[in-house]
């Protein structure tokens, strides 16, 4: 296991590298001049003056891999330049605006891992019985919903409709709830179809005949089943963390959710580049670093693999 | 003596496609006997006791008759309920299946998986329920069960985790002990050692057994009476040691012949082997 | 082969879906000779027509034909969608015969490169593409692309290691085929069926991909029709027209749904169930993707 720890983090340093490559590359692959991008923004006409002006401004004409390492060491101090848009430190933005998605990712995380796993060992108890299949008809349902489409039909009715749940914003503890459910329901779906054919498969193992054969209760065996199955779904559940973290772009839109997802997109349509740079390079990190823990998680958990 | 198990016309048919599985077959088990129940892989002989013990697929449909005459009640094991039969598994009849290391949870401690037997059926706390373990491992020649409790499975050999399984069985102290093919996944060694533990139990604790395998030496050290089974049919029932000296059916001839033969060959050349070196 | 078609054959919902699925792409290639009415020619005064026999859907709040506008719409969504999985998997296909037949220091360095693009979030990636070379659909398609084709690669060469490991691959090396030949008339038959079903639901899942990304206004702009584009249309227009959010979405789902669906069904043709009675019928699918994707992840 220690071997396992210390191979991966080892294995992080070249990948962090690559990816703060890759995100800093970004910029130089834009077919439009960063500085002229930058100039017009702020809806002023470039001309070759301001242009130059800008260019020196930004460091752009420096030799590469200066700029590559000053960008870098300033990352890693939180500086990542200011907003093309606003002129603002996007390194404050955001810090501003991770937090509202992260909770919103939390509270999605919930909502799926108990709706999915009460599902998921209903309809593998109760195999092939009216329970199951109606559920499995609704899961399939749910693996084709447009999830924004869900979105907006849900707010109609909760929101415009009923008016039982605010529309938009974080104003209000009850503002999560739409956003994190319409979040969940694709997880959701994928989720209970996994568990069931995982407590399935499991529930056909030698162990079962065994638990059986000893006169235990059906609840005893049952309870060994479910442990066994937990292992693989709890390794897929925690993949899909960063997945639901970088994937609450659309929900942020709809919902008007001040998270990092809206950042992204209003960046996009300003062509605020050193935003983008930012977001990329966040992201990414935050994704390998989850995906380690999972991993590490999944090893730690099967005593056959803790001691390989 | 008191026969314990009285199984009359059994057969089992697979309702998906009307397949007779087991046809017609009928034989007793006498208390503190052994029946050896003898064929090759896919005769059915695992088949009969999990219908017995209706542990069968859904899709399996048993008839026929089975009447367990135990301490205090005559039942037939065919007509009752889901119910009756977990309380009479594991308690009244105990069961050791084929291959052990699949049998036990991975990612549980053999201690504990032991010790849940005895806290359902016996009504024990968890505490008794593992001293009960570690002395059953005992019985069985087990030299540390302090440890062997704490492990998991995959940490453990296929012949130990079978010892295991019948250490769970006898402390159940059961009337009758059903084992499956319990040597086929060991090898010689550990076969050899299994199969004196059954000759402990026999002597010792006056447990009926049904012993099946494909291996008709190791059923041969064990049962006072054999069943031979060819294609879900019983070919040949009776006496072991008769059925041994004049086997009636051919295919009976045929299975001892083989057998004997190999041992023959095995003999000569192990006289080859001394006379050479 | 011949097993597969057979099977498949019986299936009457599979066939059904498949119908309709060709249906729906005859629909949007021939859009232009079907559709009543030009979907971008605005009426003001026709706006928000309930549906009637001149307008089947209705008219939109700028006074568009909507049944139109869904034609048009599927035109672009479903044949972007569609390109954009051809081409993910042909570059998939190639490079993970390449690296799962040859392996090696081959093998090794895509695999590498693979493992660098995998640990970005695809979600990131995509909005980072589409941030630097602008909006509009090409953008989404590249885009798209580059995000999911070390996805594609590692699936692929799994499948292909598979293959590898069967006899008759290996009696065909003895044999003395050249690779191409084997190739070609081995691998590739073998490994179509699998490669089919990842098509299959690849394209459910690009389509969903592309339209919510032209929901957020990413992908096609006004006036051109597109499914995702529409439903963002409506969405402004939702306390006072609801019912302008069903066409476009119940397009959205009918069609990823059919795609799913014929995903699952080619799954079940290609490795058919012991136990009829009790089957465990569509959806063992996404159980063995799941296991594929976890070996290939490690």
């Amino acid at each position: 296991m220690k071997h396992y720890i210390v191979k991966r983090l080892l294995w992080m340093i070249p990948i962090l590298i690559g990816i703060s490559f890759f995100a800093f590359i970004l910029i130089n692959l834009s077919p439009s001049d960063p500085a002229e991008v930058a100039i017009r923004v702020n809806e002023v006409t470039p001309t070759a003056e301001n242009i130059a002006q800008m260019r020196e401004q930004l460091g752009l004409d420096d030799p590469f891999m200066t700029r590559y390492l000053t960008w870098l060491s300033n990352a890693l101090q939180g500086d990542f330049g200011n907003s093309y848009a606003n002129n603002k430190p996007v390194g404050e933005e955001i810090a501003k605006a991770l937090p509202p998605t992260l909770y919103l990712a939390s509270v999605s995380l919930l909502i799926i891992v108990v709706i999915s796993v009460a599902a998921g060992v209903l309809c593998a108890v109760k195999e092939n019985s009216i329970t199951d299949k109606t559920m499995r008809g609704i899961v399939f349902v749910g693996t084709a919903i447009p999830g924004f489409w869900a979105g907006i039909l849900l707010m109609w009715l909760f929101a415009v409709k009923l008016k039982w749940l605010p529309t938009s914003g974080m104003t209000s503890p009850a503002s999560v709830i739409l956003p994190a459910v319409t979040l969940s329901l694709g997880y959701i779906a994928t989720y209970v179809r996994l568990i069931r054919n995982n407590m399935i498969q499991n529930k056909r193992e030698n162990y079962v005949l065994y638990g059986r054969v000893r006169g235990l209760k059906e609840q005893t065996i049952m309870k060994h089943v479910f442990k066994n199955s937990l292992q693989t779904s709890l390794t897929a559940l925690g993949m899909s963390i960063p997945k639901l973290i970088a994937g609450t772009v659309v929900i942020e839109n709809i919902f008007a959710w001040p998270g990092i997802g809206r950042l992204c997109v209003t960046a996009i349509f300003n062509r605020d580049f050193p935003m983008i740079q930012a977001y990329v390079l966040i992201m990414a990190v935050l994704f390998v670093f989850c995906n380690l823990l999972v991993d590490l998680g999944s090893v730690w958990i099967d005593p056959r693999r803790r001691e390989a | 003596m008191r026969v314990l198990l009285d199984v009359k016309n059994l057969s089992v048919t697979d309702l998906r496609d009307q397949d007779e599985i087991i046809h017609d077959v009928s034989f007793s088990v006498a208390e503190n006997s052994c029946l050896g129940i003898v064929g090759e892989s896919g005769s059915g002989k695992s088949m009969i006791t999990r219908a017995l013990l209706g542990i069968t697929n859904p899709w399996l449909k048993s008839q026929g008759a089975a009447v367990f005459k135990s301490q205090d009640s005559e039942r037939d094991l065919l007509q009752e309920d889901e119910n009756t039969m977990r309380k009479i598994r594991g308690k009244q009849i105990a069961m050791i299946l084929q291959d052990a290391m699949s049998a036990f949870d991975p990612i549980a401690k053999i201690g504990d998986q032991m010790a849940e037997t005895f806290v359902e059926n016996k009504n024990l706390t968890r505490k008794q329920s593992l001293t009960l373990a570690k002395e059953a491992l005992g019985l069985m020649n087990i030299h540390d069960p302090e440890q062997v409790v704490k492990k998991y499975p995959h940490q453990l050999s296929g012949g130990m985790l079978q010892r295991c399984m019948i250490a769970t069985a006898l402390a159940m102290e059961p009337d009758l002990i059903i084992a499956d093919e319990p040597t086929t996944a060991l090898d010689s060694i550990n076969q050899g050692q299994v199969v004196e533990e059954f000759k402990m139990i026999r002597q010792k604790m006056g447990t009926a057994l049904i012993f099946i395998s494909h291996d008709l030496g190791v059923v041969k050290h064990l049962s006072d009476r054999l069943l031979v089974m060819k294609d879900g049919a019983a070919v040949e029932y009776g006496d072991a040691g008769d059925i041994f000296r004049n086997p009636q059916h051919a295919y009976t001839k045929y299975l001892i012949d083989t057998r004997l033969e190999l041992t023959e060959s095995f003999k000569k050349a192990m006289r080859k082997g001394d006379h050479n070196g | 082969m011949a097993g597969f078609w057979n099977r498949f054959r019986k299936d009457r919902l599979a066939m059904g879906v498949s119908f309709f699925l060709l249906l729906v792409i005859g629909l949007a290639v021939l859009a232009p000779l079907v559709a009543p009415y030009d979907p971008t020619v605005q009426n003001i005064i026709d706006k928000f027509q309930g549906p009637s026999l001149a307008h089947l859907f209705g008219t939109d709040q700028l006074g568009r034909d909507v049944y139109s506008r869904i034609l048009y719409g599927g035109r672009v969504t479903i044949l972007v969608s569609v390109l954009t999985m051809i081409v993910t998997i042909l570059i998939g296909t190639v490079l993970g015969v390449i690296a799962g037949y040859f392996r090696g220091t081959v093998d090794d360095v895509i695999m590498r490169i693979c493992d660098i693009m995998l640990s970005f979030p695809s979600e990131v990636l995509i909005l980072a593409i589409v941030g630097i070379l602008g909006t509009g659909i090409t953008n989404i398609v590249l885009a798209t692309v580059i995000a999911k084709w070390a996805w594609y690669v590692r699936m692929i060469r799994s499948i292909v290691i598979a293959f590898m490991d069967s006899n008759y691959i290996r009696f065909a090396k003895v044999a003395g085929c050249s690779t191409w030949h084997i190739v070609r008339k081995h691998l590739l038959v073998g490994a179509i069926g699998e490669i089919a079903v990842l098509a299959t639901l690849d394209t459910a899942a690009i389509i969903l991909n592309i339209s919510a990304l032209s929901f957020l206004g990413l992908g096609v702009q006004p006036p051109t029709a597109e499914w995702g584009m529409m439903l963002n249309e409506a969405k402004n227009v939702m306390t006072t027209n609801p019912g302008q959010m069903l066409a476009p979405g119940m397009a959205i789902f009918l069609v990823v749904a059919a795609f799913n669906f014929l995903g699952d069904s080619i799954q079940e043709a290609l490795n058919p169930k012991i136990n009829k009675g009790f089957s465990t019928k569509r959806y063992s699918l996404l159980d063995s993707l799941f296991a594929r994707k976890k070996a290939v992840t490690q």
